[in-house]
């Protein structure tokens, strides 16, 4: 059941890939627009750079949490998601991790590249990856319970950034907080394993938490 | 002497029940807050480092103390609505945001107007200032996802889980001065060392503490009760006091 969602979702996000592009893209102008915004000095940018990428991805994995359940909300599969015999939460888990795969892994990808546009050295490229690789499941996951609690509402879309960029806030501090330790040389160790222990408490308890939250929007 | 807390639990007889203690809640917040700005302003010394302006923090502890003891206090009865649906606990979450993010704003501006003379800067990013503000956020979202649901059950059950959520925030909150110790000073209240402070700043500070506690239980009570006409306003009870023209 568990596999069958990811499939599902991973079919339907081929099906129309014009909304995955479109996050990627979205993340992939807002990192161009800051050396544009604020004066192409190297040194500057090679400071700013894993904030800029780690914002930008924030923003990006953000977008997309719309999409997340309204379209099985709209045509009624969600309802029967919650009728099924299986635990509600490893399904939510399921369309978490296809969310990640379908706009968080794009992400990954891409950051090295746009790395290299701010002149970024090739550890701290690698740390960069490392970090969002970590940190963009917690994201889907922590984005899937807003993503519920708003399910149906009007003005959905900035009410679920109100909700889910504040908890994002360790997420950030720490991805980023891993690539500028790097740089500055007293080692990304630290930041990193917080980052795989934000991963693990939130596999455990978002899925949960979200799965309630659905519970309480469908009633 | 046995209390029956499954009557209080009914919304019609804590109604009635908070319309007593209201009075009483308010007169200990008043005279405190008399006696805490007297203390504060008149009897405590002037600091021998910071001159008058550390007078504020006469303002400034208490409001950062009760942002964060009001939200873990929302959570607790939001958590306890959604663990046995009792209506009045979500009723009572919902009437402690608006005051939990009154007394967050009141930290904050408190603080940028003592950091300004001390550090010379309205705002610094240090760990503390940011948690509060981000405690702030989380107030808003609370206060905001309930506004925009529509059927109140439903506002309750769903503010309930990001109070929850949320108040992973608060222990980030407190260590945060152990894990990124910046510009801003440590704690000066110590509850197993000896205070560094004179202990008329301290006094003074204390009553200030439990003013503004009693602040808070008086006007979380008045708005609960107005929570509670709102959403009970189709009952017989409720029909009876306004014919007989109780409020």
């Amino acid at each position: 059941m568990f596999f069958w969602v990811i499939q599902r979702d991973l079919l339907l996000a081929i099906r129309r890939r014009s909304d995955v592009l479109t996050t990627l893209f979205f993340f992939v102008i807002v990192v161009s627009l800051f050396p544009l915004s604020v004066g192409p000095e190297m040194n500057m940018l090679r400071t700013m750079a894993p904030g800029i990428v780690w914002v930008a991805a924030l923003l990006a994995s953000m977008l997309s949490l719309g999409r997340l359940f309204s379209n099985d909300y709209m045509d009624g599969t969600l309802e029967q998601m919650l009728l099924s015999p299986q635990s509600l939460s490893v399904l939510v888990l399921g369309k978490a991790l296809a969310h990640w795969l379908v706009t968080g892994v794009p992400l990954v990808l891409m950051a090295p590249i746009l790395g290299i546009q701010y002149d970024l050295p090739m550890d701290a490229l690698f740390v960069l990856t490392i970090s969002l690789l970590l940190g963009t499941p917690v994201l889907s996951l922590i984005g899937a319970i807003g993503a519920a609690l708003t399910l149906g509402l009007r003005g959905g879309g900035v009410l679920i950034s109100l909700l889910v960029l504040p908890l994002y806030i360790p997420v950030l501090i720490f991805g980023s907080g891993a690539v500028e330790a790097n740089m500055a040389g007293v080692g990304h160790d630290a930041h990193l394993s917080l980052l795989g222990a934000f991963l693990l408490v939130s596999l455990v308890f978002a899925p949960w938490a979200a799965a309630s939250s659905l519970r309480v929007s469908m009633e | 002497m046995a209390i029956n807390w499954y009557k209080y639990a009914a919304p019609a007889s804590f109604y009635s029940l908070a319309g007593k203690m209201i009075p009483f809640f308010t007169i200990i917040a008043f005279g405190l807050l008399v006696a805490g700005l007297y203390i504060g302003f008149f009897v405590a010394p002037t600091d021998f480092q910071q001159g008058e302006a550390y007078r504020i923090i006469f303002i400034h502890v208490p409001a950062a103390w009760m942002s964060m003891f009001l939200y873990v206090v929302m959570a607790f009865w939001a958590g306890i609505g959604l663990a046995f649906n009792t209506r009045l606990s979500s009723m009572m979450a919902t009437a402690i945001a608006p005051t939990g993010a009154l007394f967050t704003f009141l930290a904050l501006w408190t603080g940028s107007l003592w950091g300004k003379p001390m550090w010379g800067t309205w705002w610094v990013w240090d760990a503390r200032l940011t948690s509060e503000l981000i405690l702030l956020f989380l107030y808003i979202g609370f206060m905001s996802l309930q506004a925009a649901i529509d059927d109140p059950r439903r506002a309750d059950k769903a503010g309930a889980i990001i109070a929850l959520v949320g108040v992973i925030n608060i222990p980030i909150i407190y260590f945060s001065v152990q894990w990124w110790n910046t510009l801003h000073q440590g704690a000066s209240v110590s509850v197993t060392q000896a205070p560094t402070m004179a202990s008329t700043m301290l006094t003074g500070m204390m009553v200030m503490v439990f003013a503004s506690w009693m602040y808070a239980i008086a006007v979380i009570l008045k708005r609960v009760r107005v929570i509670i006409l709102e959403r009970e306003s189709n009952t017989a009870w409720v029909a009876e006091l306004r014919r007989k023209g109780a409020f």
